[in-house]
């Protein structure tokens, strides 16, 4: 036994090392670097503590921005992907022809670089000299009036953003939901069927109420995902998302920490801190929603 | 007789209305299937074109009669996407296979072996797959730095070698092997490792084959922590590789020599997805996130 006891730590060694390196460690340091007040990271000195960090951030115009970018960010892009994802989702399993084919193309988009492919989006979307740009030709066709949509107007340059987030959190929702509504038991449909229910009474009496536990965990992991954009945002409008008036919670984050504007640990650990706040609310209160009104 | 009419033409209104719903439901699906694979079909179709061509095009045409390779000549030689590509590999490579060994040895300790404190250890180890990457990062940074490790392959590498959820994943597999093995196999006098590695390993050889592909697909598309810890383009990620491509190379207007270059960052992931098409997807289902 006492042999085994040295033993079983040995195995554990590698894992505990880098985890207490890479997350405890670092766990304790983020809410004290976020304390100290004019930390310098070249002297290592700070000169008090306090919550001055705390509203430094709160009244930075940028983090404000990014804030609100964030919050319209996560209120289109999780219904709307939600939303989508159970639709395609039911049309997929109510056929048999072409599923196969179909969802292989559906979760292309999961193994695709964020930052390769924002690119190609980025050059549909953009308006130069040279060219409208696809998107704006076929505005045009329509009657409309070209756009630009990544240097133009607050509200196109979101669009795009939202547009590009749906696309991208699609293939994981998909995926999701379509193994959620194959594992709904068959007798459930027959039964149904035996009474003369209707197609939609069926949808939404029995199919919904069993894959609800599904799509919560969908709704919760994608408010969680929402909060946390960044690369989506960088993919599109480039690395200096404050002056393209995009910036998301986490690029504040990391701008403060390095690049052009960085060098403030401490407003970025203050900044860390804010968000993991508001994400952890957030899930508690869907939690909350969850356990009321999910059919286990 | 008529209710012989009625019921004919009751039939026949309902065959008409599932064959309605299932045109619209392929329509759907039609469409979304070419939201989706359009982007592909832009850039490798953008990326064939020529650059005068391009330029040329007021209106972008949707095909090329005169498709050229020189884009992808210019993608290697003009910026260094081979590098980039290069790097990525040895990235994704050791992170992988370090990071296997570090979950396969905590798991085994978690499910076979008996000491104590291990039910604590575990509880622990739980509570940090709440801990998002945001929260770390910034200690992480200072870290590395004040270790002399930025630029350099540990420094990328070192951070993101283990993972909580993969030595649960893990564990509750390995968990699920009868005792009587273990038993039999120290009757014979074989020792834990070996037990581990001529056993345990192969039986849990789905999982950890969900692991690596899991860990794979992120490795290839990591961009935050390669773009802090990175500022020496020779160390540089294909994600950063692109962006420093974007805001710097070629010129910004050459976009077909661009598009070479996703084209080229994109496939290797896409041949492994059409591979491994069922593995990924079971894999992602069971231990995947991302949006």
């Amino acid at each position: 036994m006492e042999q085994n006891n040295y033993k079983g730590w040995l195995y554990l060694l590698p894992a505990i090392a880098f985890l207490g390196v890479f997350m405890v460690y670092p766990l304790v340091d983020v809410f004290v670097y976020s304390f100290e007040e004019g930390y310098n990271s070249a002297s290592q000195t700070f000169f008090g503590t306090g919550l001055y960090n705390y509203a430094y951030v709160l009244h930075d115009p940028y983090f404000l921005q990014a804030v609100k970018n964030t919050l319209i960010l996560v209120a289109i892009t999780v219904p709307v992907s939600t939303g989508l994802a159970l639709l395609i989702s039911v049309g997929l399993s109510s056929i048999q022809k072409l599923k196969d084919l179909f969802q292989t193309v559906y979760f292309l988009p999961y193994v695709t670089n964020t930052l390769a492919v924002g690119l190609v989006f980025m050059i549909l979307f953009k308006k130069t000299p040279y060219t409208d740009g696809l998107v704006n030709l076929i505005i045009g066709l329509f009657g409309g009036k070209s756009i630009d949509f990544i240097d133009g107007p607050y509200w196109a340059k979101m669009f795009v953003l939202c547009f590009y987030t749906v696309w991208v959190v699609m293939p994981f929702k998909i995926l999701i939901l379509t193994s959620a509504l194959a594992s709904v038991n068959q007798d459930y449909y027959n039964a149904a069927r035996v009474d003369g229910t209707s197609k939609l009474r069926i949808f939404g009496r029995i199919t919904l109420p069993m894959i609800s536990p599904m799509i919560f965990y969908l709704v919760i992991t994608g408010f969680i995902g929402a909060f946390k954009a960044y690369s989506d945002a960088v993919a599109i409008f480039g690395t200096n998302l404050n002056a393209a008036e995009m910036n998301t919670i986490v690029g504040y984050v990391y701008d403060m920490l390095y690049g052009d504007s960085g060098g403030y640990p401490s407003y970025a650990s203050a900044a860390a801190i804010i968000l993991f706040a508001i994400v952890l609310t957030i899930t508690c209160i869907n939690l909350m929603i969850s356990k009321r009104s999910v059919h286990y | 007789m008529g209710n012989q009419t009625d019921f004919e033409r009751i039939e026949k209104a309902a065959r008409t209305r599932q064959i309605i719903l299932k045109t619209v439901t392929y329509l759907l699906l039609g469409i979304w299937a070419v939201m989706v694979l359009f982007p592909f079909y832009w850039m490798i179709l953008t990326s064939v074109k020529s650059y005068s061509v391009y330029n040329s095009e007021y209106i972008p045409s949707f095909f090329t009669l005169s498709p050229t390779l020189q884009n992808y000549a210019d993608a290697f030689t003009a910026v260094p996407l081979a590098r980039y590509f290069l790097n990525t590999l040895v990235f994704t490579l050791v992170t992988t296979a370090v990071m296997l060994a570090v979950i396969t040895l905590a798991a085994f300790a978690f499910s076979r072996l008996e000491f104590r404190g291990k039910n604590l250890v575990f509880t622990l180890f739980l509570a940090l797959m709440m801990i998002p990457t945001e929260l770390v990062i910034i200690t992480n940074y200072a870290t590395i730095t004040s270790w002399g490790l930025r630029n350099s392959f540990p420094g990328l590498i070192l951070p993101s070698v283990t993972s909580v959820f993969y030595i649960y994943l893990l564990r509750e597999n390995f968990a699920q092997i009868p005792d009587e093995l273990y038993y039999a196999a120290k009757v014979d006098g074989t020792s834990d490792l070996k037990y581990l590695l001529r056993v345990m390993i192969p039986i849990c050889r789905p999982t950890l084959i969900t692991v690596t592909i899991l860990k794979v697909i992120e490795c290839w598309n990591s961009y935050v922590w390669p773009r802090l810890i990175t500022d020496d383009a020779s160390y540089f990620l294909v994600s950063n590789g692109i962006q420093e491509i974007r805001e710097n190379g070629f010129g910004r207007e050459n976009i077909p020599a661009m598009m070479a270059a996703v084209v080229v960052i994109s496939v290797p992931l896409i041949v492994l997805f059409l591979i491994f098409r069922r593995k990924v997807m079971e894999g992602v289902s069971r231990g995947g996130t991302k949006g």
